[in-house]
Parts: structure tokens; sequence; C-alpha cells
């Protein structure tokens, strides 16, 4: 099993990810610095961190969107390997059109540091298979720009195809339908604003997001 | 030459930004503003033989996010 952490300039949750994919692996993941073109050969699963890359210029994720290692991972994704973007990743993802919508200034203008209830929309993807559909889990977001907007035929469509993973279960940023988490369509692309990494161990506070590493990475293995 | 770049939010779009502004404006006493939105300018200097099809995808590529927002081109 072969993980990847991509790092950009301002990235702040690489190591945080890299320690939720080496407990569940065994195997400490590739740190892929952005400036690089290609991922490592046989890489399994791409990880993309929290932070504020390039100091969230233009736009959050805008930068790193068009950075050179991302043409390596749109190209991994369009072969089927996974790919997870947490935070700034999501921004990432949605700012390379891997992920629909994008992802606005939270709506109450604050940024919001919190461990928050998110309800499990789709128990059957890759990545939340661990889970039950209309279980409540507990998981830290931290974030400024977590308000997730499409038009409304496109949330209808993602809604209708069963790609809503997440939904924050109490206001949270003012998302559109509560929006936490978004899969692509073929399923192998999540982005959620919420840290599962920040929730892998008792001493977080609860190990709800372990069982995303562990329902995705297991099914690799 | 320079090229000025316009990037605003399309109709439609909440923007939270301009709400807080327009809140401030009215705590400061300016009566009659009806509503704020808030958005980037960017200014290009590029030669003169830069397209206007190579402007428009730096805008469309780049500097909007065509999701949310949108852009307009004015060679200054």
């Amino acid at each position: 099993m072969k993980t990847a952490v991509i790092v950009f300039p301002g990235s702040n949750c690489d190591r945080d990810m890299a320690v939720a994919l080496e407990t569940v692996t065994g195997r400490a993941p590739a740190m892929v610095w952005h400036r690089d073109s290609a991922l490592p050969g046989g890489t399994d699963f791409i990880a993309l961190p929290g932070g504020f890359s390039y100091g969230d210029y233009l736009r959050s994720g805008a930068m790193a969107a068009r950075s050179p290692i991302l043409r390596a991972v749109v190209e991994a994704a369009g072969r089927g390997v996974p790919v997870l973007g947490v935070c700034n990743g999501f921004q990432v993802l949605a700012e390379a059109q891997l992920l629909p919508g994008a992802l606005m200034r939270n709506a109450g203008l604050n940024f919001v540091c919190r461990t928050v209830p998110l309800t499990v929309e789709n128990s059957q993807s890759l990545f939340t298979a661990s889970y039950a559909k209309g279980e409540t889990i507990r998981i830290p977001v931290a974030h400024h720009d977590g308000n997730y907007f499409a038009d409304s035929a496109t949330l209808d469509r993602i809604e209708g195809e069963g790609r809503v993973a997440f939904r924050y279960a109490e206001p949270v940023n003012g998302s559109a339908r509560d929006i936490a988490g978004v899969l692509n369509d073929a399923g192998n692309v999540l982005g959620m604003m919420p840290h599962p990494e920040r929730a892998i161990d008792p001493a977080h506070g609860g190990t709800d997001g372990l069982r995303l590493f562990e329902a995705a990475l297991g099914a690799l293995a | 030459m320079k090229v000025n770049v316009y990037v605003t939010l399309k109709p439609g779009v909440l923007d939270p930004q301009g709400k807080a502004i327009h809140h401030a404006l009215e705590g400061l006493g300016f009566a009659g503003v009806d509503d704020v939105r808030a958005g980037r300018f960017i200014e290009l200097e590029v030669a003169d033989d830069v397209s206007d099809a190579d402007l428009d995808a730096m805008c469309a590529k780049l500097l909007a996010n065509t999701v949310i927002e949108n852009y307009r081109i004015e060679r200054a």
C-alpha cells in the first residue's frame, strides 16, 4: 500500500494526514512537493491536506490547483486512484474541477473551529463504507472558506447521484443544503471540509475519522 | 499595454462580505445604500500582441472561478 500526501507551501495538516495514513497502513506515506511533476510509481492513494496553500492568494486552493503536481493528481484520479481532499484539499479539488462547486467565505464571516456533527449520507462509497447511512459522526472543522456553493441544477444532480457523502447536522458555515463532503461521479475522489485525520485517536476526543481511513485503505489492501 | 480585469460574483451567489460591508456603511450613518457586492480588480501589464482569446483564457482558467464569478476584460 503506497500512499502519498501532497505538500504545498502553506499546507499545515500534512503531518497529521501522514500520521493517519501511517496508523492505518503501517507505512509512512510519500510526502510529495507541489513542484514535483510526478507521483511516486505505484501510488495507491493520494491525500491533499488542509492548510493555506499559497497563502490562499487569489482564492483558496486556486494556485495549488494549477501547480505542477496537480496535473499528475488529475491524471491519477482519471485512472481511478482514490484521492481524498480535506479542507484546503477540498478547495483545491474544487478549483481543479475534479469536484463540482466552489467553497466560499463562511456565511457568518467567522473562522469556524470546533467539532461538528455530520450525517453520513452515502455509506456505499470507498471512503464511507464503514459508516451507516444516516449515522451521526463527530469530526472537527477549522476553516474560513467552507461555504459550499453550486447552482441548484448541480446540487440536484449530485444529490440524485448519491454524491453528497456528508452533511452538517447543525448550521456551520452556510453551505448549500448543508453539504460537508462531495464525491466525484466515479466515486474515487472525495472532498470534505471536516478533518477526519484529527479524529483518529481517543486522545483527539473521538475516532470517527479513523473509520474513513480504515474503509478506504482497507478496501485497497 | 495595461489590461483591467473585473471579477464579480454571479447574480444569485450570496456575498457575505458584501453584506458585512453594507452593514458597516449603515453603521457609519450612510443611508440609501440598497446593496453591496464585493469583487476583485486585477491589473495586467501585457505585450501588445496578446490576443483577446488569450486574455479570455487567462480569466477562465485562473483569474475567475466561473462556478461563482463573472469577469469583464478592459484594455486600458
